[in-house]
């Protein structure tokens, strides 16, 4: 039964083992990350210690954001170029870009009661990072619901839908007046951050990319079982 | 155990809570995906047993690409 599994379904085979190396890595950098995080980096001379959370809330918001944008992309293939494997990709990348969008909703709502004094604001980018939750929310649940091949096209459309969403999250902080500080990273320009705190970001980022690959892993291989199951209905 | 790294100037309380929060969640998710995994896993032994040997000749010419657009994705 395994060699059916396994022998028959190299995609089965090869992620299991890129699982395991990318397991290690994720807790090598997990490690660092942290340690960096919470015992290394200076506090900020404005915000002390509460700045620390910056190290889960912007790497989860940019996970999410890039997991979101994967879907929108690949749902376009869907629909475009029937491309049957972008729906299995799409549909095992969710879950984690579901759950690091509540990382970044909840940690961002915890730091704000220190910085802003309240939980909760309908700011601009709090708002838009909050509509892209319940994109995430009716992508998911729309598997749930419907059955395969409508679940296909309706969730190809929400995704593509809330794809509008992902430039307003990015550009809110420029575009209105918003509680939100601008951009400290910039790829075409110098960041305004320093490099001490710049390195722990980029760890606990890598180390959360790490985890939603591991977990996009484990998705796909349920998701090539499923597939495997019916085929053996029709035998 | 320093307890400054604790306390963190007061903030302790929102720091920790946010990274547990962090840890705790990717703690529920690896789990759930696993008991996915077992799930569809038993399922497919299951079903496996219970074929005769010309049932499992004809599953272990099944490619899965063949199985998936037969069974998931050939009416979008």
């Amino acid at each position: 039964m395994l060699a059916l599994l396994n022998e028959k379904s190299k995609k089965i085979l090869i992620s299991s083992k890129f699982r395991n190396l990318i397991s290690i890595l994720f807790i090598i950098f997990l490690s660092l990350g942290l340690f960096e995080a919470l015992v290394i980096s200076p506090k900020d001379y404005l915000q002390s210690d509460s700045v620390r959370i910056m190290y889960v809330h912007v790497p989860s918001a940019w996970i999410s954001l890039g997991i979101f944008s994967i879907i929108a992309f690949l749902s376009l293939g869907v629909l475009v170029f029937k491309n049957k494997n972008f729906v299995l990709i799409s549909k095992s990348l969710a879950p984690s870009g579901f759950i690091f969008n509540l990382i970044a909703l909840v940690t961002g709502s915890i730091w704000g009661k220190p910085t802003w004094g309240t939980w909760w604001a309908w700011d601009p980018r709090i708002t838009s990072m909050l509509v892209l939750f319940l994109f995430y929310f009716l992508y998911l649940l729309t598997w749930k619901i419907f059955e395969k091949n409508k679940a296909i096209t309706i969730s190809s459309y929400i995704s593509i839908i809330g794809a509008i969403n992902v430039p307003i999250i990015k550009f809110s902080v420029d575009w209105w007046a918003t509680l939100h500080q601008p951009s400290s990273i910039n790829v075409l320009s110098e960041s305004t951050i320093h490099s001490s705190m710049l390195i722990p970001l980029f760890l606990m980022t890598a180390a959360f990319a790490l985890f939603s690959m591991l977990i996009f892993l484990m998705k796909y291989n349920v998701e090539l079982i499923k597939v495997k199951n019916k085929g053996l209905n029709r035998i | 155990m320093n307890l400054d790294l604790l306390i963190m100037n007061g903030y302790g309380v929102y720091v920790w809570s946010a990274f547990s929060f962090t840890l705790f969640n990717f703690f529920i998710l690896y789990k759930v995906t696993i008991r996915q995994f077992d799930k569809e896993h038993a399922k497919f032994s299951k079903k496996y047993k219970s074929l005769n040997s010309q049932q499992i000749t004809l599953a272990h010419k099944q490619s899965t690409n063949r199985t998936f657009v037969r069974t998931v994705a050939h009416k979008i």
